[in-house]
């Protein structure tokens, strides 16, 4: 029995095209299981998120267990010829590999971002419940999840927010903690500000204060954040009752001074204070960050680390690699050795990397 | 086994789990590990039984020399660790706990502290004067680990403050948690400290060292001071660092002064 793979994703198709094969969550089980009764296919599973749609299938023959599931799509797209240059096929130790690799993030958008376990453990879930798997995808996707942890936790593959938003939540659970006690004020209701505030929110941040010179937009946005809208000349006041201030405002000068922030920080019994300063030009001082308890980071700054952390991950790679092909390796290993039958013509290496025939570039 | 052997087993112990601790930090690789813990329980319960074998020894509690009086604080860090570490789940302040605990070891293995028990020491086993002694050194055991959460706190706010976040800053609880964790193991150490001083004076059979009393009761102040100023929001939480640090070098230093001045230690 061989492992196959048919899929498309980000790197391969855009948007467009990706939604033209994606499968609805509630269609995920029956289309698992209408695969798995081809005769060509003894187990099938349906992986479909906004990034990639892959269908994994064990199958006695891989050829013609890749033409079964296309023609599978093909019931439920009208395949054009030039769609088939969207995906790639991978079959033996290529298909484990690339699983592997999706599993733990090398293959996602964001490279080692973890949403994708999550989403993989769901899709398996599912066609567990359809009774589309059985012994081969079972200790396929059971491996792959340990395979996920073992590169999650040996290495830095997840290590460091990756996005404005993420680095601003990283850095303000280093300052506070868990961020379910924390407040938040946004000065200036701009995009970059509210994506900011949305990403603290979703960690815990509560109680959004928004100030805005446009006092009807500061209202419109504390509604979509249940927060509370403020003029734009109290927001000092309120500055006491905050543990985050995010500025974002369109002034041609600095709104928040040394002068200002120090006296407001004694007013405030020097409790710390996270200011990010997502304006261009900015609005706070560079001198607050002098300040005890005010951490200040721009745009540049958070940027910076988002930057760093890439780069980190990106070093990653080879390590994780490694990891992967030892997996890959005993997977393989195992179905060769009562697994399943042996098949032809397959070397652990082998990636197998073709486009429904045609190599993969 | 020779209870100074016991001693040189457990100081490799806390240099093995730091230098191992080091190395992972170094890769950038660091998870909590079991070797690390290990290395630390094992040092642990090797000091223990240095402990416990000299105090047979003694029939009373190691606490007659200066040698004994370190080997004694590094086990209340120890300790103390196992206690704060686990329910904070701050598994690094142990990695910043061993190094401590290693250099004090060393310094009592190597420095000629280990004298004979003086006088003084043959009345050690009274209860009042054992409980004051053994009260007193777990207090500056939780300062030392006040201390240590205080280095670690002021490595942690400094990346923050510079934007350079190297790969220790992943690994360090929020400045916030250190703050917390700062201001308990101070006045945890306050509580024992005051137990301590109080049982001093219940000792009856020998004079009282005033040099050590105001000595005692200068660092309770300053301790006390620091938890007010906290307390009031007098300081930042950076300075409550600082503070923990200075003032935990300053009682070591003048620990080290006054054994000087009255070589008997009982404290």
């Amino acid at each position: 029995m061989e492992v196959v793979c048919l899929g498309l994703s980000h790197q391969t198709a855009d948007v467009a095209i990706r939604e033209r094969f994606a499968f609805a969550e509630h269609e995920l089980g029956a289309c698992s299981g209408e695969l798995r009764q081809r005769p060509e296919l003894g187990e099938a599973l349906i992986l479909s998120t906004c990034n990639r749609v892959e269908l994994y299938a064990a199958a006695e023959d891989s050829a013609a267990g890749i033409a079964s599931i296309e023609a599978f799509l093909a019931t439920r797209v009208t395949l054009e010829p030039e769609d088939r240059r969207y995906f790639y096929r991978r079959d033996g130790a290529g298909a484990i590999r690339h699983l592997f690799r999706v599993v733990s993030g090398l293959e996602s958008m964001v490279l080692g971002e973890t949403e994708i376990l999550g989403q993989v453990k769901k899709a398996y879930g599912i066609a567990v419940e359809a009774g589309s798997t059985a012994r081969h995808l079972n200790k396929l996707f059971q491996r792959a999840f340990n395979v996920a942890k073992e590169v999650r936790t040996k290495t830095n593959i997840t290590r460091g927010p990756v996005s404005v938003g993420s680095v601003a939540v990283d850095l303000a659970e280093k300052i506070f903690g868990r961020l379910g006690t924390c407040r938040a004020m946004i000065l200036g209701a701009g995009e970059m500000s509210e994506l900011t505030a949305r990403a603290l929110m979703s960690r815990g941040a509560h109680g959004i204060f928004v100030s805005n010179r446009s006092y009807e937009r500061a209202q419109v946005l504390a509604e979509e954040t249940r927060g509370e809208a403020i003029g734009f000349e109290q927001w000092h006041e309120r500055f006491d009752d905050i543990d985050i201030l995010i500025s974002s405002t369109s002034a041609p000068h600095m709104i928040v001074t040394r002068e200002k922030l120090g006296h407001a920080m004694r007013q405030r019994g020097n409790r710390p204070v996270f200011v990010i300063d997502l304006a261009v030009p900015r609005d706070v001082d560079p001198a607050v960050n002098e300040l005890d308890g005010v951490y200040l980071y721009d745009i540049d700054a958070l940027q910076d680390i988002a930057t760093q952390s890439m780069a980190v991950r990106r070093q990653e790679l080879t390590e994780c690699e490694r990891l992967i092909e030892r997996h890959v390796g005993e997977f393989f290993g195992w179905l060769a050795n009562g697994g399943g039958q042996r098949p032809a013509m397959m070397a652990p290496n082998n990636s197998a990397g073709v486009v429904l025939g045609t190599p993969a570039s | 086994m020779e209870d100074r052997a016991l001693l040189a087993a457990s100081t490799f112990c806390f240099l093995l789990g730091f230098a191992y601790t080091m190395y992972v930090l170094g890769t950038g690789r660091y998870q909590p590990s079991r070797f690390g813990f290990g290395t630390m329980a094992c040092g642990f319960i090797l000091q223990s039984c240095f402990l416990v074998q000299r105090g047979h020894a003694l029939n009373a509690c190691p606490l007659t020399n200066l040698f004994e009086v370190l080997i004694f604080l590094s086990w209340s860090m120890v300790l103390l660790y196992f206690v704060v570490g686990t329910t904070y789940r701050l598994s690094l302040l142990g990695v910043f706990t061993s190094p401590l605990a290693f250099t004090f070891q060393a310094f009592a293995l190597i420095a000629p502290l280990d004298s004979p028990p003086g006088p003084r020491a043959r009345v050690v086993a009274h209860p009042w004067l054992e409980t004051h002694a053994a009260v007193s050194i777990i207090a500056y055991g939780a300062f030392g680990l006040a201390c240590v959460a205080g280095v670690m706190y002021l490595i942690q706010e400094r990346q923050l403050k510079t934007h350079h976040l190297r790969g220790l800053f992943f690994h360090l609880p929020p400045i916030a948690d250190l703050a917390v964790a700062i201001n308990r193991l101070i006045r945890t150490g306050l509580i024992l400290l005051t137990v301590g001083l109080l049982s001093g004076f219940e000792v009856r059979e020998v004079p009282l060292e005033w040099s050590k009393v105001i000595w005692g009761v200068g660092v309770w102040l300053i301790y006390g001071g620091i938890l007010e100023a906290d307390k009031l929001r007098r300081v930042t939480p950076r300075r409550v660092a600082q503070l923990s640090v200075a003032a935990f070098s300053i009682t070591l230093a003048t620990l080290w002064g006054l054994n000087f001045i009255k070589p008997a230690v009982s404290l």
